[in-house]
């Protein structure tokens, strides 16, 4: 899923300094898994901030609530009898849920708690590591589903760089050098020979990141 | 300010704090005023978030009460709050107050001694660090 | 002929070629590469010119190259993907040949971590076997990489790359090798050999399919001046390996440094005998001084001249 981290506390009081009644809304789907601003989040940090600005004296009231996804436009939009109330909302959901807000509140702030920072999995519990990077065409097929794209620091398609030793990456010692995990991966299911051919290059700018605003539009479900 | 009496609120759980608590009671040992005992069936049943609301609702310091790693009865609930108590902590130090308001304490079953004294120590601590800056006082 | 450059002629007579290398300076001082140009001048047939290596801002390869022309030096222009997209790799490839640049070496890069402007955006468009694929593309098919645009005029490159035996997984290097092979390369530069059993083992592994045939192989070496410059490199540099027993001998005599030119004259010595191997590739960094008394006592003097 998504994978966020709470943005550093000045950062926090900072954004929301001019303000004395807030809305501080969370998110049910992945800032909870990877606990950066599910309810729990919120609690806590309402907590912290209404004490932080007690001690400089001056009081912030601060309303709570997580929605199961912030952004959708049905959870979205059932947040608008709080923010009635309040002069700016402060978001722990990722980039995706405030700018999901902004399009149904647009005279309200609404300002980032959360730092989003990658598609990842979740190795146990309190880690999670990067796995995906949205490159519009996956070609686990071809790398026994290992992803190069987002696990090599260089985006290799066609084996490892030579700095790869032992298995490890040479910029991040902590990190697998993607290119190994994928060749142990084919090798043990008899299919190295699928790293033979050339994989061309990625048509980033046409299919991929650098190709624009990108949309999926199901005219099937347009009811 | 001469008559300040740190208001303690101690989570005792179960297996530890609770009967602990009880043994000082029995032996009349003496526990500084202001204390309110709270008891949970394990430390690990103590969201951060209590600890944290506990400081917010006016408390000037806050003493988990948890079994000696290896000895929770629930076999992990004392280390789950050890790391609630440390994002508390993180939190605490984010917006200026001090990380001694809140701490953890191990012991067991039979500790009644180092509970009061515990509490004793605790409450000296808080005169010195003063009343808890982040509430309204009157 | 491919290009027509001095070190293809050279490899294409079964002539054993050497190659050296010029890391052109960090700021546009040209004196710094007349220096060292001058030192490598006449003992080697062409000058590897590095591209920002290890992520560390530097006067571009193609600039330096083409300063090393009007020297009189040939230079192997070095280019890596991390910070060129493919509109800027063709159009510097345009620019290159026009300069009269002939030989292109095809890399992946030293990611930008490495360097001092750690906060840039890493490009890898390409990787380096599609870079291989695009400059063959241009060259022998007249055309940009997707085959639309034809270009005008004609690029002739001779196209080389590198390749680590010491890098895992070791069984997949040869595979590798194949790819790179397959995409168009002409030659092939390694990385600096100290551990010779492995180096054989590869070799091996390179001939039983056939590559040796395919691609001419420029064994990599790097003089050791100190026992402090080998443990460091062992074991801070990702991808080569230094056997302990050379560590020892360099650590242990009374002076390292001549002790570093005498195994690295061996090492030309017993590489210059491994069937496959066509040529040398020196690399001595920052002691490019050396070059000259190298070459002389490995008996690769005086470089041939060839029509």
């Amino acid at each position: 899923m998504i994978k966020a981290e709470q943005k550093p506390m000045e950062e926090i009081l900072k954004a929301i300094d001019p303000y004395k009644k807030i809305l501080l809304s969370g998110c049910g789907a992945c800032v909870t898994v990877c606990h950066a601003g599910g309810e729990k989040e919120v609690g806590l940090l309402a907590s912290a901030l209404r004490m932080a600005r007690k001690k400089i004296g001056k009081p912030l009231e601060i309303l709570e609530a997580t929605p199961a996804r912030q952004c959708e436009p049905e959870y979205a939009q059932d947040l608008s009898e709080l923010i009635e109330k309040v002069e700016a909302v402060l978001s722990l959901a990722c980039g995706v849920g405030v700018q999901t807000l902004v399009r149904y509140f647009p005279k309200i702030p609404v300002l980032p708690g959360v730092n989003t920072t990658f598609l990842g999995e979740t190795l146990s519990h309190g880690v999670w590591e990067e796995r995906c990077q949205a490159c519009g065409n996956c070609i686990l097929e071809k790398t026994g589903g290992i992803c190069p794209i987002s696990r090599c620091a260089k985006q290799l398609l066609n084996g490892p760089c030579g700095g790869s030793s032992k298995g490890k990456c040479e910029i991040k010692k902590e990190a697998d050098c993607a290119w190994q995990l994928i060749y142990d991966r084919l090798s043990s299911l008899g299919q190295l020979y699928k790293l033979e051919e050339m994989i061309p290059a990625k048509r980033w700018g046409v299919e991929s990141r650098d190709s624009g605003l990108r949309r999926i539009i199901r005219e099937d479900l347009k009811i | 300010m001469a008559n300040f009496e740190p208001k303690i609120i101690a989570f005792c759980c179960d297996q530890s704090g609770y009967p602990s608590a009880d043994m000082a009671g029995a032996l009349r040992l003496n526990l500084p005023k202001n204390v309110q005992i709270v008891r949970v069936p394990c430390a690990g049943r103590v969201e951060a978030l209590y600890l944290l609301k506990a400081l917010e609702k006016g408390a000037d310091g806050v003493i988990l009460f948890a079994c000696y790693e290896d000895n929770c009865q629930y076999l992990r609930g004392n280390l789950r709050a050890k790391g609630r108590l440390s994002y508390v902590h993180r939190l605490m130090e984010k917006i200026g107050l001090e990380k001694e308001r809140i701490e953890i304490c191990y012991l067991a079953t039979n500790s009644g001694v180092k509970l009061a004294e515990t509490l004793e120590r605790k409450s000296k601590e808080l005169k010195r660090l003063g009343p808890n800056p982040c509430v309204d006082r009157r | 002929m491919k290009a027509g450059s001095n070190l293809e002629k050279i490899l294409s007579k079964g002539l054993f070629a050497v190659t050296g290398e010029l890391g052109p300076p960090k700021g546009n001082d040209v004196s710094v590469v007349k220096r060292k140009a001058d030192l490598l001048k006449g003992y080697v047939d062409a000058v590897n010119v590095t591209d920002n290596q290890t992520a560390i801002v530097r006067m571009s390869s193609i600039a330096t190259s083409s300063l090393l022309i009007q020297m009189g030096i040939e230079p192997v222009m070095q280019m890596t993907t991390r910070d060129r997209n493919r509109i800027a790799i063709q159009s510097d490839i345009f620019g290159a040949t026009a300069l009269g640049i002939k030989n292109m070496l095809c890399l992946t890069g030293d990611h930008h971590t490495f360097g001092n402007q750690v906060d840039s955006k890493n490009v890898h468009d390409l990787d380096s076997i599609q870079l291989i694929d695009c400059v063959r593309t241009m060259r022998d098919e007249g055309t940009l990489l997707g085959g639309e645009e034809k270009i005008e005029g004609k690029i002739q490159l001779f196209i080389g790359a590198a390749e680590n035996p010491f890098a895992d997984p070791f069984e997949f290097r040869v595979v590798r090798l194949a790819k790179k092979v397959r995409a168009g390369v002409d030659f092939i530069q390694t990385q600096c050999i100290y551990d010779m059993k492995r180096f054989k083992e590869w070799m091996k592994m390179v001939r039983d399919r056939g590559l040796h045939e395919k691609v001419h192989i420029l064994a990599g070496v790097t003089p050791l001046k100190s026992g402090g410059m080998a443990r460091y490199m062992a074991k801070n540099v990702s991808g080569i390996i230094i056997p302990e027993e050379i560590i020892d001998r360099i650590v242990k005599a009374k002076k390292p440094a001549e002790e570093g030119i005498k195994l690295c004259v061996e090492q030309i010595q017993e590489l210059r005998e491994i069937e496959g191997v066509h040529g040398v590739h020196i690399m001595a960094i920052e002691w490019e001084q050396m070059v000259s008394q190298i070459t002389e006592m490995a008996g690769l003097l005086p470089r041939p001249k060839v029509e």
